[in-house]
């Protein structure tokens, strides 16, 4: 299930043209150093054995912020079918980091990927209701139309590269869903 | 009789006015809202096929529509209760002053300088940016088709893509004007890269955030934002105040209801299968917000405990619209679009001319109905002229074309002025409409009474209409444009032929099938051939024909707004059919505009019984054909295509209304049977859809309509067919060969 789920996900990441690295989160470091350009910033991803190099600044000053080429955030769930991720914002910051700069990196785990719309919306209800949480469902760079042509790169970001995290190899992904579901 | 001509000449004074407004806008931004919206268009087709529960996710937001606007008042205490709990505060503003009394409070309050905006269509229609502006503040559209607009200081043409009507280069001389950089701006990317930057600038010291909201969950307090180009969220994350400014209607349960909107809304519009942000928010959102004043300060250090949130819901009429049995389903509009994109004369004109004050295309006329009032509607609701195509298109249902009908019917009724009645037409006027209706309405609406009279008098009447002097006084009198040939009627009627030569030639009980063939109205009196083929082919396949003299279906008065008039059409064929269908017997109907109003808007005039066995036994010619065909009719029956090497085949137009209702694709079906080679138009409507394009009034906009229709067909060298009566005029008029309804191709002669 999550395999084709994942490869979904994927097929629509590819037709949007944003970028992925997949690996094991012990290779995380490396494939944000390789993702990100600089300077980076970044706010604190919460999954487990996944790090963040050195080169990303994790407490940003807004002259910082200002200045930085690469956000780096955690995504919190993923679209297959539509190849979208949840950013979900909070006091470090993740909102701000992962729009005012040309390139955000969003670091997120294969096992919150979901199939559809649906699910990520009844993923969100009970939150909304219990925690008041603001999340965006990003797909792709920013964009516009309205300049006689399409442009990607509007107000936002104007390149996306998704960091997929599983526990095992890509190719290997049966015995990974029995372990999370 | 001086009252009268003065009446007269100062009528078709207004509408030479209009006519030459629509062609100014036709001219200055035909080209570009052509070519963007018919892109939206064709969009919408390629992203909605691509869905598997397209109309399932349809019918789930429909229904999540009606619940919510049924327990609007109920759901309004909901988030009032729980923007509260999350540390926001919701007003609800009566009108447009009251909200704007509240924002400017809000504004002075919190020591504002400067407000920037992601874009708002009902932050529009309140019209908060002058009066922030009166206070002294600086408001900055950050959307940047808004913000072209606020620099050119022109209204949005587009609910969706609000700068649709202007050219990259219309932009570049705008901006190079405006801002004199040093290199001058060109490409979309530089123009788009400049006002990133410009706007950078301006979002930095920028103290309030005013977003819209496209949905807000009752349960709460969430709200939904579709947004493409990251605005909105900077709009939110910089400034410590965000007020958002939304319709009533916007409400609905839960966040969970929000999952069907979210795949339907860019789909529907723009023909994105999604937009590049969804923002669910629960404000006051939890971010941080930066103090761009000291760059040295931590990100973050930026207190969100500052935020303040205030949800202002506006009333402005929707509430009462809410009780308005016809202008209620206007509630459901979500703003996609999809109407506007779909209309043909919304592609050719745009939302300057097809719009009020706030909103455009086809849904407006409820929105400007229910918000600014009936004489607003009344300024453009002439520009629907029923093709019905934005039905299909629209993802929450809303009959569109009926809305319109009913402002029509309205408009009609308001303007009644016992002076303006013209003694010539006084005959044609039915006593339960309005005696002072429109002139060229009147004339149009009883296209029954006219025909009728038309065909008696044939050869005198034709003489007329084809005759200099006469077209120009019927022209002043009536609108009805002088270029266009007015139907020539036949001195045999349809139903007269069919009896004179015998009646039915398969009889009963040799027959598959019963038929009763509908005489309507234009095949009746005009067009008799294609009663004729009609008659011929059904026979051919075993099939015993009737064609009794039947009621007028009434959709020419339906379309001028008479909708009484309609109605007693609608109860009058019922009664009339009502035993042949007992019988067993099926009605077959030749005129796609008729086949429709059996199958769509009778719904709204029979019982549902009534209406159900009526829809139920009809037929689109084309459509029994097939049907026969399918079970066991013989194609060797009927004529095929002439088996030349050279024969260029058919380009085949459907009938607007007939796709609607989706027998479109029965002619193309049974043509192809017959080996012919079929072209199929990609055009929504040819643009004369019914009388529209008869008006003088409304000419040039037809034939412009109709243009994408020359390109298809013109210089193919291929025989032209059409269902619809009007169908056939206007390709007559775009490209010198008259069409043929498809019946006439196939019926053995």
């Amino acid at each position: 299930m999550q395999a084709g789920t994942t490869r979904t996900f994927l097929d629509r990441l590819d037709s949007l043209d944003v970028a992925v690295s997949e690996g094991t989160p012990d290779a995380c470091a490396s494939l944000i150093d390789a993702a990100a350009g600089d300077p980076a910033i970044g706010t604190p991803l919460d999954i487990p054995g996944a790090t963040i190099p050195d080169r990303v600044e994790m407490e940003p000053t807004v002259e910082e912020l200002r200045a930085a080429h690469t956000g780096v955030t955690a995504g919190a769930l993923g679209i297959a079918s539509y190849g979208s991720v949840a950013i979900e914002s909070d006091r470090a910051g993740t909102e701000p980091v992962s729009l005012f700069v040309d390139r955000h990196v969003v670091v997120m785990r294969e096992a919150d990927i979901v199939p559809d719309m649906a699910d990520a919306f009844a993923w969100l209800g009970p939150r909304a209701r219990e925690e008041d949480i603001d999340v965006i469902l990003a797909t792709g760079p920013s964009a516009t139309a309205d300049m006689g042509g399409l442009v990607r790169g509007a107000h936002g970001p104007k390149e996306v590269h998704v960091v997929l995290l599983s526990e095992k190899d890509s190719n290997d992904n049966e015995t990974m869903e029995a372990d999370d579901e | 009789m001086s009252s009268e001509t003065a009446d007269s000449a100062g009528t078709s004074e207004k509408r030479g006015g209009k006519a030459a407004r629509i062609r100014e806008l036709m001219a200055a931004e035909g080209d570009a809202v052509a070519e963007n919206t018919r892109g939206f268009n064709a969009g919408r087709y390629e992203s909605t096929g691509r869905l598997d529960d397209y109309e399932e996710l349809k019918a789930e937001a429909r229904e999540i529509k009606e619940d919510a606007i049924a327990r609007l008042p109920e759901l309004i205490e909901e988030v009032k209760a729980s923007v509260e709990a999350n540390g926001g505060t919701v007003y609800v503003a009566d009108d447009a002053d009251d909200a704007n009394r509240y924002i400017r409070e809000v504004a002075a309050e919190r020591e504002v300088e400067r407000a920037i905006k992601s874009k708002s269509m009902t932050s529009e229609e309140i019209e908060v940016n002058e009066a922030l502006a009166a206070d002294g503040i600086d408001v900055v559209e950050t959307d940047l088709g808004e913000w072209v607009l606020q620099i050119a200081d022109e209204a949005p043409s587009h609910i969706v893509a609000p700068a649709i009507h202007k050219s990259r280069e219309g932009i570049a001389e705008l901006f190079n004007e405006r801002f004199e950089p040093e290199e001058p701006l060109e490409t979309a990317e530089e123009l788009t890269h400049f006002a990133r930057e410009e706007l950078g600038k301006l979002v930095e010291d920028a103290e309030l955030g005013m977003t819209g909201a496209n949905f807000i969950a009752a349960d709460s307090g969430t709200m939904l934002l579709v947004t493409s180009e990251g605005n909105a969220r900077k709009t939110v994350a910089a400034t410590d105040t965000h007020v958002a400014v939304a319709g009533v209607e916007k409400l609905v349960p839960s966040v969970e209801d929000f999952a069907p909107f979210a795949e339907l809304i860019g789909r529907s519009g723009t023909g994105q299968d999604v937009t590049s942000y969804l923002s669910v928010l629960t404000p006051p959102v939890n971010s941080p917000v930066p103090d761009f004043e000291d760059g040295d300060s931590p990100l973050q250090n930026g207190g969100s405990d500052d935020r303040e949130f205030h949800l202002v819901l506006i009333d402005n009429g929707r509430l009462a619209m809410r009780e308005d049995a016809e202008l209620k389903e206007t509630l459901y509009c979500i703003r996609c679009s999809a109407c506007a994109n779909s209309c043909g004369n919304f592609q050719s004109v745009g939302g300057h001319a097809f719009g009020g004050e706030t909103y455009s295309g086809g849904i407006a006329t409820g929105w400007e109905a229910g918000v600014e009032g009936l004489d607003v509607a009344a300024e453009f609701n002439d520009l629907c002229t029923g093709c019905s195509r934005c039905v299909p298109a629209c993802p929450v249902g809303i009959d569109i074309p009926w809305i319109n009908t009913v402002v029509r019917d309205r408009v009609n009724r308001g303007e009644a002025d016992r002076s303006q009645l013209d003694w010539v037409f006084e005959e044609l006027v039915p006593d339960e409409e309005p005696a002072g209706l429109d002139v060229g309405a009147r004339l149009v609406g009883n296209f029954a009474t006219l025909a009728k009279w038309g065909s008696r008098t044939a050869p005198v009447a034709n003489r007329v209409a084809g005759f200099g002097p006469a077209r120009a006084a019927l022209e002043r009198v009536t609108g009805i444009d002088r270029r266009r040939d007015l139907p020539a009627f036949s001195r045999e009627s349809f139903v007269d032929w069919f009896e004179r030569r015998g009646g039915a030639r398969v009889p009963p009980e040799r027959a598959t099938r019963e038929a009763i063939v509908y005489p309507d109205t234009a095949t009746n009196y005009a067009n008799v051939d294609r009663g004729k083929a009609t008659v011929r082919a059904l026979e051919a396949l075993d099939v015993h024909v009737r064609v009794p003299a039947l009621p007028d279906a009434g959709r020419a008065p339906l379309s001028q707004g008479m909708i009484t008039t309609a109605e007693e059409a609608a109860h009058d064929v019922y009664a009339a059919l009502a035993e042949e269908i007992d019988a067993g017997r099926d009605i077959v109907v030749i005129e796609p505009s008729d086949l429709a109003l059996f199958r769509r808007e009778y719904e709204r005039f029979l019982a549902d019984a009534a209406h159900e066995r009526l829809a139920g036994a009809s037929y689109d010619v084309m459509e029994y054909v097939y049907g026969l065909l399918e079970n066991g009719g013989d194609p060797e029956a009927l004529r095929g295509p002439s088996g030349l090497d050279a024969d260029p085949g058919v380009a085949y137009h459907p009938h607007c209304q007939g796709r609607t209702i989706g027998v479109g694709e029965y002619s193309t079906a049974v043509l192809e049977r017959l080996d012919y080679d079929v072209l199929v138009s990609e055009t929504e409507c040819c643009g004369m859809a019914g009388s529209f394009g008869y008006k003088s009034d409304y000419y040039e906009l037809s034939m412009d309509v109709g243009e994408p229709l020359v390109d298809q067909f013109g210089g193919t060298g291929r025989t032209v067919v059409a269902a619809g009566t009007s169908c056939g005029e206007q390709l007559d008029s775009l490209l010198g060969t008259p069409a043929r309804h498809p019946v006439e191709l196939i019926a053995p002669r």
